[in-house]
């Protein structure tokens, strides 16, 4: 006979606002087999933990249902309170009429019924509880990191710092990412290339980190502490042993009509090509695109002039297999296509811009050698305007709900750089709102109003005309005058809002990590776990989980870099005991679980089973690893016999509770 | 039939088999039984193939397949796809079963035909295109093609799973304007209402003589649910309605993705339901939620419902289907 215990949490006013907890425990009290209920101003305090104890051991529970927060708040708190006065943790169920009552009910009396029923659905399942023995699994001590822009980096370095092996796993030829584009960086106007390349230079001389530069994850299996990766190292057709990045390959081919992607095609590059100057490694990559040797065999001119005889056409892409204890997502983001926006006409006019192509108009390794040219024609450009927001808290389907976060403060940048370099020029600044929180960011921005005199409009351009002499004729409102403005303009800026690098979904996928509808990875909680993402052992670093600037993304790349170090540290993980097992007598031995299986836990054997006339029948049957296992419950739901289960979440268990809510 | 009698003894002959399972002759004159036979004479004696051997021996297979020796099997097109998806799942042991893939043109819906002739039937000839039937007040012929069981009026296929080892006649092709889903379509285009008294209408008539669980190909686990006390759904009488349903429903859901819509359910039907369109409505969703799926019909390829691909329709489709279907 079972002897529940049954405690009901207030949570201050939380539950006790919109729930009768004393009710809630009178009422689940006279449950058989309840022999105790009893409610509580703050279950998890002390006190509380102590008043489950206590119940423990005077009537001898067998099982204990808590009806309190979410259980993955506080759920870990009461089995250990439970294991230290003797009862096995996992007799102990979470009835959450927190979040999943007390927070979203306004009626007394409504919130007060489904209290009872969610209290009733856990004691029904604890009914069935059994004790589980938790087990334990090693610690791969290396890291992965995937991306190589200023967060892997920082991130890379950090965990390198605490001695442990971290591979960079970079789809460019070098890494570097967005920040090596960028010509300076606010509030401080420092240049990005050199505060950005001496950390790559680090990367690169740290006997921890091993750069996988264009390469791709290509499989991820295992969990927390064991994963096993796959990586693609594409072929780059030069040997990164031999070459010695001295460049005369990239002079040398006759290929120079290829747009060259670090200057966003502002200008052109050779076939075999290293980004930029200062590239991670130093080695060059042959475009197969546009290579006339790769694509008719009819050249030839690197491999000859190459002194190191790193070339070599035949290369093929490879694979490494590596074992990694936690996996960092650094994948970052790009501007969004902006070619739905006719008005702003970006696709009709050259001197229509994005601000990152900007900053690399800008940039003294840029198109220009740092002279502000506009494209069409290259001449200085007397007016510009720049426009806010563009697909950025945007309404309709051509641009993001979110804030971009970064385009206010980086406009200001690029306004003050313009009227700092470039006196004449004029400069209008298109806005929705100003919004610069930030250490040091408001007085920087209203330095770019009072000190640069730039023209801020609050309002919005309607229309962008482009002219037949490489002019553009801007219509826009000012709100504050109540006026309409139309500006000759030359250049047109768009602050185009940023959005997660397109690879990130299929990695989400590999690493069974979640995204938001926006694809950016969701974090394990919002406030208190930012740095990790609800799969256990995947961590979240820069843009990929949200809108950051430079500062905002190194910080949170060293916190996330603290957790994979926490976690590496550890010799031994404590596996998770409710994991699947199958019942050979019922399994079919058909593979629907192990086709299932994210994690690789299910095998298969013959076996021999004695049938009722004493002969041996061979069978094929599952077997789970249970190290492996990470009690998913797909299996289970893939088995069509129900050989399959889950232990401490048993088909039985979960009929149970339905059973209590609608019965 | 000749054909296969020869490449029958033909396979007693050269050792190839050591067992054959194939039709005999049952105790009615359209009923056809299958049989394992053991011998190339009673294999001659007694083998029949015509418009009656609609039974589907692949699921019998597995059992066979496990003993020792080999067993040759004779497979139509629709067969071959159970066949080959029980090979798929591990169910049969494809070494030991010599496989001969034979041509079908429609079996016959032998309780049509029978309900259709006042007296008492006698013998049966097939003639191909006609019927003739002895009848103990003299004969009478019928078209074979009005009286087709409805899984052969709208056969999906002629051509055969891969699997087989070798083909007597020739390798028919798909069914181009095969209307097997018309009929699951008249059911989507019902209320919801309509739909569920036409699916107590028929399923009210449950007597849960499991014949469909027990002919079903997919239906083939070791240890059935619906006979494991610690399932919470084993066999007993059904109580009330929503026990008759659940029976249908649950069995339609177990073998969602695997039933390769060989019929067999409503054939054996006693009580006359046409259980397959449950499955079918199965089958017609896989199709358009996540692109045409045949059961059996590629060794290899991952089954839709236990494969995730970035294609695969989202959740929200029940919201957006609504009520409607």
């Amino acid at each position: 006979m079972n002897r529940i215990g049954v405690f009901v949490c207030h949570c201050g006013t939380n539950i006790a606002a919109t729930v009768d907890v004393h009710r809630v425990a009178e009422t689940l009290g006279k449950e058989p087999s309840v022999v105790i209920a009893k409610d509580y101003q703050y279950m998890c305090s002390e006190a509380g933990q102590n008043m489950i104890k206590d119940a423990i051991r005077e009537y001898g529970l067998t099982g204990l249902v808590v009806c309190s927060c979410s259980p993955r708040m506080h759920e870990a708190t009461f089995r250990k309170a439970a294991a230290s006065a003797g009862l096995n943790p996992y007799l102990v169920e979470i009835a959450n009429i927190r979040e999943q009552d007390s927070w979203i009910h306004k009626d007394i009396e409504e919130a007060t019924e489904k209290a009872v029923i969610l209290g009733r659905t856990a004691i029904a399942k604890v009914q069935l509880n059994t004790p589980l023995t938790a087990g334990e699994s090693p610690v791969t001590k290396r890291a992965l990191v995937i991306g190589g822009g200023i967060a892997g980096i920082q991130t890379a370095l950090d965990i390198a710092e605490a001695g442990f092996e971290v591979d960079i796993v970079e789809k460019q030829p070098t890494i570097g990412g967005k920040m090596a584009q960028i010509d300076k960086t606010f509030p401080t106007l420092d240049c990005a290339a050199c505060i950005l390349t001496p950390k790559m230079v680090d990367c690169a001389q740290n006997d921890k980190i091993t750069i996988y530069s264009y390469s791709e994850v290509a499989a991820v299996s295992g969990f927390v502490g064991n994963f096993s990766v796959k990586i693609k190292r594409k072929a780059r057709f030069v040997d990164e042993t031999k070459c010695t990045g001295c460049g005369l390959c990239t002079e040398k081919c006759p290929q120079k009509k290829v747009p060259n992607e670090f200057n966003l095609g502002l200008d052109n590059r050779r076939a075999i090509y290293i980004p930029f100057a200062q590239a991670v490694p130093k080695v060059a990559t042959i475009d197969p695109d546009y290579c006339n040797m790769l694509k008719n065999g009819k050249c030839g001119v690197c491999a000859k002039v190459c002194g190191a005889q790193a070339i070599d056409y035949k290369a093929q892409d490879t694979y490494v297999e590596q074992q990694y204890g936690a996996i960092v997502v650094a994948t970052g983001f790009n501007p969004i296509n902006i070619d739905a926006y006719d008005e702003y006409a970006y696709s009709q006019s050259q001197n229509v811009v994005t601000s990152l192509e900007l900053e690399r108009l800008m940039n003294a390794a840029g198109p220009n050698g740092g002279t502000l040219l506009r494209p069409s024609d290259k001449k200085h450009p007397k007016t510009i305007v720049f426009v806010q927001c563009v697909g950025s808290r945007c309404d309709d389907s051509r641009g993001k709900g979110y804030c971009s976060k970064i385009c206010c403060m980086y406009t200001a940048k690029h306004a003050m750089l313009i009227r700092e370099k470039y006196p004449d020029t004029n400069v209008y600044v298109f806005y929705i709102d100003v919004r610069t929180p930030g250490k040091n960011f408001d007085e920087f921005y209203r330095r770019a109003v009072e000190q640069y005199n730039v023209h801020y409009v609050k309002g919005q351009v309607g229309k962008v005309v482009p002219k037949s002499d490489g002019n553009l004729i801007v219509y826009g409102s000012d709100l504050i005058e109540g006026k309409r403005l139309v500006i000759d303009a030359d250049m047109v800026v768009l602050a185009a809002a940023i959005e997660p690098d397109k690879s990130a979904r299929s990695i989400a996928t590999m690493l069974t990590a979640s995204m938001d509808t926006n694809d950016f990875f969701t974090e394990a909680h919002p406030k208190l776990r930012p740095v990790e993402s609800p799969t256990a052992g995947i961590f979240l670093s820069g843009v990929c989980q949200g809108p950051k600037d430079i500062p905002e993304t190194v910080a949170q790349a060293t916190a996330c870099a603290g957790k994979v170090i926490g976690l590496l540290v550890k010799d031994k993980l404590t596996c998770n005991p409710c994991v699947a097992h199958s019942d050979e007598l019922m399994c079919n031995g058909c593979s629907s679980c192990e086709k299932v299986c994210p994690y690789g836990a299910i095998t298969y054997e013959e076996k021999g089973f004695r049938q009722p006339d004493r002969t041996t029948k061979m069978r094929r049957v599952a077997i789970v690893n249970e190290a492996v296992c990470q009690g998913c419950g797909a299996c289970t739901v893939a088995c069509p016999s129900g050989a399959m289960d889950l232990k401490g979440f048993a088909n039985k268990q979960i009929m149970a509770e339905v059973d209590a809510i609608c019965l | 039939m000749q054909e296969l009698i020869k490449k029958g003894k033909e396979l007693f002959a050269n050792g190839t088999v050591d067992r054959i399972i194939g039709w005999t002759r049952g105790e009615l004159p359209y009923d056809r039984e299958i049989r394992v036979f053991r011998c190339a004479e009673c294999f001659e004696k007694d083998f029949v193939y015509d418009a009656f051997c609609g039974a589907n021996l692949s699921k019998y297979l597995i059992e066979e397949s496990g003993k020792e020796g080999k067993i040759g099997v004779f497979l139509k097109p629709c067969d071959s796809y159970s066949f080959a998806q029980l090979i798929k799942e591990h169910r049969i042991k494809k070494e030991n079963v010599y496989a001969v893939a034979i041509e079908c043109y429609g079996k016959c819906d032998s309780r049509a035909l029978a309900d259709s002739v006042e007296d008492a039937i006698y013998w049966i000839t097939d003639n191909g295109p006609e019927l003739k039937i002895d009848t103990v007040s003299g004969a009478v012929v019928r078209n074979t093609y009005d009286y087709m069981l409805e899984k052969c009026a709208a056969c999906k296929t002629k051509k055969h799973a891969p699997g087989c080892d070798e083909t007597i006649g020739d390798e028919g092709e798909k069914v181009d304007d095969c209307t097997r889903f018309d009929i699951v379509a008249k059911l989507e285009a019902m209320t919801p209402e309509e739909r569920f008294a036409f699916w107590r209408g028929e399923l009210s008539r449950c007597i849960r003589c499991n014949a469909c669980r027990n002919v079903c190909p997919a239906c083939s686990c070791e240890h059935c649910v619906f006979d494991n006390p610690a399932s919470g759904i084993s066999q007993k009488a059904a109580a009330d309605s929503f026990e008759e349903n659940n029976f249908h429903i649950i069995r339609a859901f177990h073998v969602a993705g695997r039933c390769t819509d060989c019929g067999e359910c409503s054939r054996v039907c006693p009580q006359h339901i046409p259980l397959h369109l449950l499955n079918r409505k199965f089958i017609k969703d896989i199709n358009e939620l996540y692109g045409e799926y045949q059961a059996g019909e590629n060794p290899d390829e991952r089954a839709p419902l236990t494969n995730y691909t970035k294609a695969d329709c989202e959740p929200s489709v029940v919201y957006k289907r609504g009520g409607k279907n």
